[in-house]
């Protein structure tokens, strides 16, 4: 029992494993931080942590899963299709994962959130709800596929693309960080420089100012779920990529939690705070991984947090979506 | 659950008729009225009343002792929570190092190699989960609202984690044989035993009793004064000359410590600790009760609890609906009734029992009908107005 110690400090695996935890942590960081958007942009705009945003996110892997069952892809097998055939299979399985989390997203602002607001709930009450709509989602899910995991449908294995500093990179990790990164700019755009992304930054600004200067806050509101759940449903994909056993009905929880504790990392209600705090949570904990043992991952990732907030109380890039530029 | 979220505004007059009735009465007439009351919750497991009982599902002891467990949880995480204000999302995490000092000190699986009796560890045990209060405190009590939730919870996740890793807390093998208090009945069985919970039950009642005197106390000291300071606009207590922080470190370790202390008696009853426990689904459990009684209500709160752990075991829905119809019930409760079942409780407190009596006389049963739980939240006493949410809503919170 006690052959092997409960917590390892193996610094020797921790420099041979730098650069591919470095690659790794990336392409798991750039899920974080796409769910870690969705968190940042609602509570730039209500304030509210969105508890129920880890479900929408698990719906965008159930859409992904069940796009590619629909595609006539079977648990286990490995397809034998040429490149672009699988290319526009998962193009195809990513938009229905973001068209399941983006509906399911706005559905639940008007069911559950919208008549809080009309009421002017107290927010712990926005809390309870976010809480019990998680609740509600994870179960509905459980009583429909079931409490054992989906079987594995891996539609391209992973395969070396190239080395660099000793460190292969996939195939997988150069699509999932890329995608990730376009959607990011896509999204920090949207926000910055659109007419609808400057009401949202009105709207966390200053509600009441902003809907007397003819900004339809509840319009905005529906349009930052709606881009909350578009982001998580694309992050459902790149989930179920890298670990094809992922669809579960209670596997958001802990990735919410990481996501957020990623957003909060990097300034939440910042966009660019959700990107860096993702990535930076990503390698981290995987650098942790390797110096203390697989167990100690999210511990690392908690501990970070905890450090982060005693030295920079509103997280590394500070709390921006309401200051930025109008 | 039903019944409740389905109430309108003819629930909510009503049970604010019985909180000012319930104010008007003296001490001595409170306590009247409260021994009954004690007495009955004492005899209801040997009673066993048929439309209340849980028994063909679940033994009726151990579920009436359950609920205690949780009501004295609820009691402790509305201190943090009802009181200063503090969104504790990790409060599990005291539970278990309160469990875990019991089971370390008293377990024949423990490396200590101790068999402290159930007696010593109580203190031990809240001394140990107050440190630890201090501890997760000192640092991130500088944070605000929702800072300060997702630390707590990354808290709560960071211990169950340690109960998970570290060799010396066996993990999921857990520890057997966690001492109970001593003691027979005449016919010779133990009082605490884990078969028959009814001795751990009465203990568990006497326990949130004290508490609860404790708590009261508090509440009407300047310690509790701070807390609500606190809670409704920390900028204005700070230049008010409370000390907030400090306060706030209070009610963390003060709120650890009854944490820790339900651990114990949670961990006496049962008498094995594992790591199975104490993920942060039962720490959202906890959160529920107190919203769903009313946060900063102390019977609110009770009366909550005892519906999240009650509930369940009575109707033993089809296990596969139990928290379907849990998620379901919280949303539309609160949008029924946001504030909890009862509302908030300290007006009294703020202002003291002869303004209050100042205000609505001596014998008055009948409250202004426009005062609101939530206008009262705020201490507007004076001036309120039945739909002047203002300081709680989402955006203008003061948190």
């Amino acid at each position: 029992m006690h052959a092997e110690p409960w917590i390892n400090f193996d610094v020797g695996l921790f420099f041979d494993r730098f650069w591919a935890n470095t690659i790794n942590g990336l392409a798991y960081g750039s899920i974080y931080a796409l769910v870690a958007l969705g968190y940042t942009l609602v509570y730039g705009v209500l304030q509210l942590i969105n508890f129920a945003h880890s479900e929408i996110f698990v719906l965008g892997v159930f859409g992904t899963y069940l796009t590619f069952l629909a595609l006539g892809f079977e648990p286990g097998a490995l397809p034998n299709l040429p490149l672009p055939a699988i290319i526009l299979d998962l193009v195809l399985a990513g938009l229905v994962a973001m068209a399941v989390s983006g509906l399911a997203a706005v559905g639940l602002e008007r069911v559950a959130y919208r008549p809080l607001r009309r009421r002017n709930a107290p927010r712990l009450a926005f809390l309870i709800t976010a809480i019990g709509a998680s609740f509600a989602i994870q179960q509905v899910i459980r009583i429909w596929r079931g409490s054992n995991p989906e079987g594995t449908i891996r539609l391209v294995p992973p395969s070396p693309v190239f080395t660099i500093f000793g460190a292969t990179v996939t195939n997988l990790q150069i699509v999932i960080i890329l995608a990730s990164l376009a959607m990011f700019v896509v999204a920090d755009q949207f926000v910055n420089r659109s007419r609808l992304g400057r009401g949202i930054r009105a709207v966390a600004q200053d509600p009441a100012t902003a809907t007397l200067m003819g900004v339809n806050r509840e319009r905005v509101i529906m349009i930052t779920f709606l881009v909350g759940g578009l982001l998580a449903g694309a992050a459902g994909l790149f989930y179920l990529m890298t670990i094809p056993q992922g669809a579960v009905y209670n596997g958001g929880f802990l990735l919410g939690i990481k996501a957020f504790t990623a957003a909060v990392l990097g300034g939440i209600g910042n966009l660019r705070g959700a990107l860096l705090g993702g990535l930076i949570l990503g390698i981290v904990e995987n650098y942790g991984q390797s110096l203390f043992g697989g167990d100690w991952r999210d511990v690392v990732a908690f501990v970070l947090l905890v450090l982060v907030l005693m030295f920079r109380p509103t997280g590394i890039l500070g709390e921006s979506l309401a200051r930025s530029r109008a | 659950m039903t019944e409740h979220s389905g109430a309108g505004p003819s629930m909510r007059e009503r049970m604010t008729t019985v909180s000012h009735w319930w104010n008007a009465q003296s001490r001595a007439a409170q306590w009247g009225y409260m021994v009954p009351v004690v007495v009955f919750l004492l005899a209801l497991p040997v009673l066993n009343p048929p439309i209340i009982t849980t028994e063909p599902y679940t033994d009726f002891p151990i579920s009436l002792f359950n609920a205690a467990v949780f009501a004295l949880i609820a009691i402790g995480l509305n201190v943090v929570i009802g009181q200063a204000g503090l969104l504790d999302l990790g409060y599990v995490g005291f539970f278990a190092i309160g469990a875990y000092t019991a089971a370390l000190l008293s377990s024949p699986d423990s490396e200590l190699g101790v068999r402290y009796p159930w007696l010593v560890i109580v203190p031990i045990a809240m001394v140990v989960t107050m440190i630890s209060g201090v501890i997760l405190g000192t640092p991130t009590l500088r944070l605000r609202g929702d800072y300060l939730a997702i630390v707590t919870l990354g808290f709560g996740e960071i211990v169950r984690l340690l109960a998970d890793n570290v060799d010396p807390l066996r993990g999921n093998r857990g520890f057997q044989n966690i001492a109970r208090p001593g003691g027979d009945f005449p016919d010779g069985t133990p009082i605490f035993s884990q078969t028959d919970a009814l001795g751990f039950y009465w203990l568990a009642v006497i326990i949130i009793v004290i508490v609860l005197l404790f708590m009261g106390n508090l509440e009407r000291s300047r310690v509790g004064r701070a807390w609500i300071a606190v809670r409704e606009d920390e900028d204005a207590a700070e230049l008010s000359g409370v000390p907030t922080y400090r306060f706030k470190i209070w009610a963390f370790a003060i709120g650890a410590a009854v944490g820790g202390l339900s651990g114990t008696l949670f961990a006496a009853q049962v008498g094995y600790v594992n790591n199975q426990r104490f993920d942060i689904t039962t720490s959202t459990l906890y959160l529920a009760a107190v919203v769903l009684g009313g946060q900063g209500n102390k019977v609110g709160v009770i009366v909550g609890a005892f519906l999240v752990s009650y509930i369940p075991d009575r109707f033993q829905f089809e296990p596969t609906y139990r928290f379907l119809i849990f998620g379901v019930a919280l949303i539309i409760l609160m949008i029924f009734r946001p504030q909890g079942l009862l509302g908030m409780r300290q007006h009294l407190l703020a202002y003291g029992r002869e303004a209050y009596q100042k205000l609505f006389g001596a014998g008055a049963a009948v409250a202004p009908s426009g005062l609101t739980a939530s206008s009262r939240a705020r201490g507007d006493l004076a001036e309120a107005e039945p739909d002047d949410h203002a300081g709680t809503s989402p955006r203008g919170g003061g948190e």
